[in-house]
């Protein structure tokens, strides 16, 4: 039996292997494309058009575009409503963003354990989230309404409220929605209410993850409850608890529902945030140009507060 | 490493010993605590839907039960004389289209990413999840403009464009993990057996990606039925819109709250969607949580 | 250091009986292994004994204190688990230090130990490295080092070799006698692997279904097994069983030997046929299989065929697809009751 292979019947076979090959990665690139192109073209598309027309002088009714250069920032930076967004735009974030992390990770923890009926719990718990946003919040309007609230009906009902000399005051209501001050409370509440069940789920998958032999090595080497929780537990957790913080400031920072639905940015434009903001100037207002400026300067922060978080994540990965 | 969640630790345990019974109360309590945070409102929607006007406006009766005999008459009206259903069928159909654009583009490029794209494959997939991040309240100025001068402004057929901008990033990062998660060996037993790549991707893949593919037709729905930003800047008229908008925006007139109809609107629309997401939501925390593990 | 008595100890989960009424006096300083295939109730009773599960009744008694009731760190014990269990973000350093700050050691303390633990298992160039960067044997040893940090008064180990390469399995099996040779701790020491029990335990007990088969030195379970399900667990390959004339006989491969040259049977020896039927030549030993004529191997369960193991220099005397006449040494031959499987006539337990 020889073993020298005929030339001609070699090459064939070196070419049927870059045949292959190539046709290996234009099935990537078919299968990949449609929904790369989509992205890019709707995504991409208004987001160079956001940039665009912050550089101009644009009407949702007219027809014509104006370069007007840096205007609309620089008007904007003086502008004492659009300087009230910013700084709500920061505090409703920042509130929301500790509160979830505290409640979410007690509330996880409570989740661990396995109790009677605790599918039913963890149904009504997930509400706030898996209800569509706006109708969740209609629910609230009327939790917080000016003469029908339930809330101010317990707290008259148990002399906190209504009466000459009740701690919160003589009047027969809060105006949760109207005072200045409540008005900010009750955004944070909302938010707050709306991705607890979020944050609390994506901690809880975290707290599964953690090997239950490390768990019960630390049992065995005498750890008390404390010092599991801030030696291993949390620092086997801060991946997890990075993407929570992610999420949680993705899903509020650039959030105008609520404002939306339950204030309208009022009042007097106290409870604005950089979106609702924008929404109101651009769609309602019609100025095209400014509402587009004022949510870009959502994207600075959101990009760059990703980037770190992203990178902490990474750098977190224990195993 | 070995991870179990086979069996967890039970409640505080049961009987003896006051130590026991305090942290069991302490813990039943707070469970409560946070249990009523979260579906109070629910809870009163569901009442007051059901209450009579003069009931529901008289400020010295109790918000949590009826003083008066509960009525259907809210959820008559909302389905006789309001919009209700035309906006239940709108955003069904919103949502049958979104799921099928978003299963055509996500399915394919999924798998591209997971299997051929090699080690552009995970970077490229972090590149389209991280668009999911990227705001609708940032783009839904210009994107008002494209959709108008694409003619489609004032029509449902505005968000089924939109809404994939953000149910395909997603999806195709969730589909993502389901390919890897399938075991390489079986599409390289079916191109052993004579068939191409693409027929074992049909052939031997596809049929072990129904749960994935359960999922995020699942995710695709909710996420079309529960968004609002693009639905409220696209459509303004009032047969055309989805349920999320449409019961917020035209159940008050003027300053006037129709608030029976109103509730009653907001949880029916509510339950469908929030029971269907219960479902499949540790899918979801898989999928944002994947991002740690890569 | 401590001896450990476990009496008539059950523990259930719901209708399942994973330890079933098990009784064991262990010396102090002794070397116990508890050997079963996975759900015979080994790990059970290990995890019962720690504390990490609830006895559903019996005692457990370390020393003279009964710890039924007691959590894992009042037991003062050590385990080491089958996946290790080191935290992950902690330098190898700081995982041996963790069960002394635990307990508020002083720092110059801690240290001292550490690093006395460390050098016992040559891992002291290792402190400051994290698990990920380690290979698979050196964590082993990190996680026995962190065991024996303090002074338990017994030591628990989960299979702390099935996740080593089996090259390495020899070497780390012949250090933890050495080990235990110097430190002498009360061990308990879990696995399903009859080789490495046979190795290590100055005791074993064979499990079977939450219970005890048998316990004993090595050399004796493996000789005068108590039941035909401790004859058939213990060895490779394991004894042969037969059911001839209402009673079932035992002998091992090694005592399975042909009528010829090189082996004489004496007066009493017992005589069968041997059909072979296939042979294995495995460089040093040769490995016979076949039938014996006339007898039943129903007692072997899913095994057929009789094995014989005879040294490779028999090779070419033998002939695959004849019969040939073999015989056992009468005092090789051991007798188990048909029924119950009980050993028949066995000399008084060690």
């Amino acid at each position: 039996m020889s073993a020298h292979v005929p030339v001609a019947a070699r090459r064939p076979a070196a070419r049927d292997e870059r045949a292959y090959a190539r046709r290996e990665s234009l099935l990537a690139i078919g299968m990949l494309a449609p929904a790369v192109l989509f992205i890019v073209l709707l995504v991409g598309v208004p987001f160079g058009l956001a940039i665009y027309y912050s550089l101009h002088d644009v009407t949702t009714g007219g027809t014509e575009v104006r370069w007007v250069g840096l205007r609309h920032f620089g008007e904007l930076l003086r502008d004492r409503v659009f300087l009230r967004s910013l700084g709500n735009t920061v505090l409703f974030t920042v509130s929301t963003l500790v509160t979830v992390l505290v409640l979410g990770t007690v509330l996880a923890e409570l989740l661990m354990r396995d109790f009677r009926g605790k599918w039913v719990v963890r149904f009504l718990i997930l509400l706030p989230w898996t209800a569509p946003v706006a109708l969740g919040l209609i629910g609230w309007l009327w939790m917080l309404d000016s003469v029908f609230s339930p809330i101010d009906w317990l707290l008259r009902e148990v002399g906190l409220l209504g009466s000459r000399g009740a701690p919160l005051g003589a009047l027969p209501n809060l105006y949760w929605l109207g005072d200045p001050v409540l008005a900010k409370v009750s955004i944070v509440l909302v938010n707050v209410w709306r991705i607890l069940p979020l944050a609390t789920v994506i901690v809880l998958a975290g707290l599964n993850s953690i090997p239950r032999d490390v768990i019960e090595q630390t049992r065995v080497d005498r750890a008390g409850y404390f010092r599991r929780l801030f030696d291993i537990t949390l620092p086997m957790l801060s991946p997890i608890l990075l993407v929570a913080i992610l999420f949680t400031f993705v899903f509020t920072f650039s959030d105008m529902i609520a404002i939306f639905i339950l204030t309208r940015g009022g009042p007097a434009n106290m409870t604005q945030t950089l979106a609702s903001h924008a929404f109101f100037t651009g769609i309602l207002g019609g100025n095209l140009g400014r509402g587009a400026a004022i949510a870009l300067f959502l994207l600075p922060v959101l990009a760059g507060v990703s980037a770190v978080l992203l990178r902490l994540i990474r750098r977190s990965e224990v195993t | 490493m070995t991870t179990s969640t086979a069996t967890l630790p039970p409640a505080p345990a049961r009987g003896r010993g006051v130590g026991r019974v305090a942290s069991r109360t302490v813990f039943y309590l707070t469970v409560a605590i946070f249990t009523l945070f979260a579906a109070l409102p629910f809870y009163v929607m569901l009442i007051t839907a059901f209450k009579r006007n003069p009931n529901i406006f008289d400020p010295v009766a109790s918000p949590f039960w009826y003083s008066q005999s509960p009525t259907f008459d809210h959820v008559r009206l909302l389905f006789t004389d309001t919009l209700f259903v035309r906006w239940l069928l709108n955003s069904f159909m919103v949502g049958g289209l979104v799921v099928l654009i978003t299963l055509l583009l996500a399915v394919p490029a999924a798998y591209s990413l997971a299997r051929l794209a090699g080690s552009w494959g995970e970077v490229l997939g972090i590149g389209i999840f991280l668009t999911y991040l990227v705001p609708p309240t940032l783009l839904f100025l210009p994107f008002a403009k494209v959709i108008s001068t694409l003619g489609l402004q004032n029509s449902i057929w505005a968000l089924v464009i939109a809404y994939p901008t953000f149910t395909v990033p997603f999806c195709t990062w969730l589909m993502m993990g389901f390919f890897k998660g399938i075991p390489k060996d079986i599409e390289e037993q079916a191109m052993v057996d004579g068939y191409t790549r693409l027929g074992a991707f049909f052939r031997a893949v596809l049929p072990l990606a129904v749960p994935g593919i359960l999922t995020i037709v699942v995710f695709a729905f909710t996420l079309s039925t529960s968004e609002f930003v693009y639905a409220l800047t696209f459509v303004q008229d009032s047969a055309q819109k989805t349920v999320s908008i449409g019961v917020p925006t035209e159940l008050v007139r003027g300053d006037v709250f129709r608030w029976g109809p109103l509730l009653a609107g907001a949880l029916i629309a509510s339950v469908p969607v929030a029971v269907l997401y219960t479902f499949f939501i540790d899918h979801f925390v898989a999928g944002l949580t994947a991002v740690a593990g890569e | 250091m401590a001896k450990l008595t476990v009496r008539d100890l059950h523990t259930h989960f719901g209708s399942v009986r994973a330890v079933d009424g098990v009784s064991i006096d262990v010396r102090d300083g002794e070397f116990l292994v508890l050997l079963g295939a996975s759900g015979s109730g080994k790990t059970t009773l290990m995890r019962t004994i720690a504390g990490l599960e609830k006895a559903t009744s019996g005692e457990v008694v370390i020393g003279d204190r009964v710890v039924n009731g007691l959590p894992p760190n009042d037991r003062n014990i050590a385990m080491v688990f089958q996946s290790y269990a080191l935290y992950p973000h902690k330098s190898v350093y700081r995982n041996i230090a963790f069960p002394l700050e635990a307990v508020r050691t002083d720092r110059a303390k801690i240290r001292e130990r550490v690093e006395w633990a460390a050098n016992l298992f040559g891992i002291g160039h290792l402190l400051d490295r994290k698990p990920r960067m380690l290979s698979g044997g050196e964590r082993q040893r990190v996680a026995l080092a962190r065991a024996l940090v303090r002074e338990p008064n017994l030591f628990l180990l989960d299979e702390p070799l099935s996740n080593l390469d089996a090259k390495l399995r020899h070497q780390a099996r012949h250090e933890l006698k050495k080990l235990h040779g110097r430190i002498g701790i009360t061990t308990i020491y879990v696995t399903h692997d009859q080789v490495e029990a046979m190795g290590l335990g100055e005791r074993v007990a064979v499990m079977n279904f939450g219970r005890i088969e048998q316990i004993g030195k090595p050399s004796d379970i493996y000789r005068e097994p108590a039941n035909t399900f401790v004859a058939r667990f213990m060895g490779s390959p394991a004894m042969n069983l037969l059911l001839k004339d209402g009673e079932v006989i035992g002998f091992h491969p090694e005592n399975f030997l042909p009528v010829g040259e090189s082996f004489q049977p004496g007066p009493d020896a017992m005589r069968l046929r041997f059909l072979v039927s296939g042979l294995e030549d495995l460089g040093a030993d040769l490995l016979l299989y076949g039938q014996v004529p006339g007898a039943d191997t129903s007692p072997m369960g899913e095994a057929t065929e009789v094995i014989a193991k005879l040294p490779a220099r028999l090779a070419g005397e033998l002939e695959v697809g004849r019969e040939h006449e073999f015989f056992v040494r009468e005092r090789f031959v051991k007798r188990f009751d048909a029924a119950t499987g009980k050993r028949v006539g066995a000399p008084a337990a060690a």
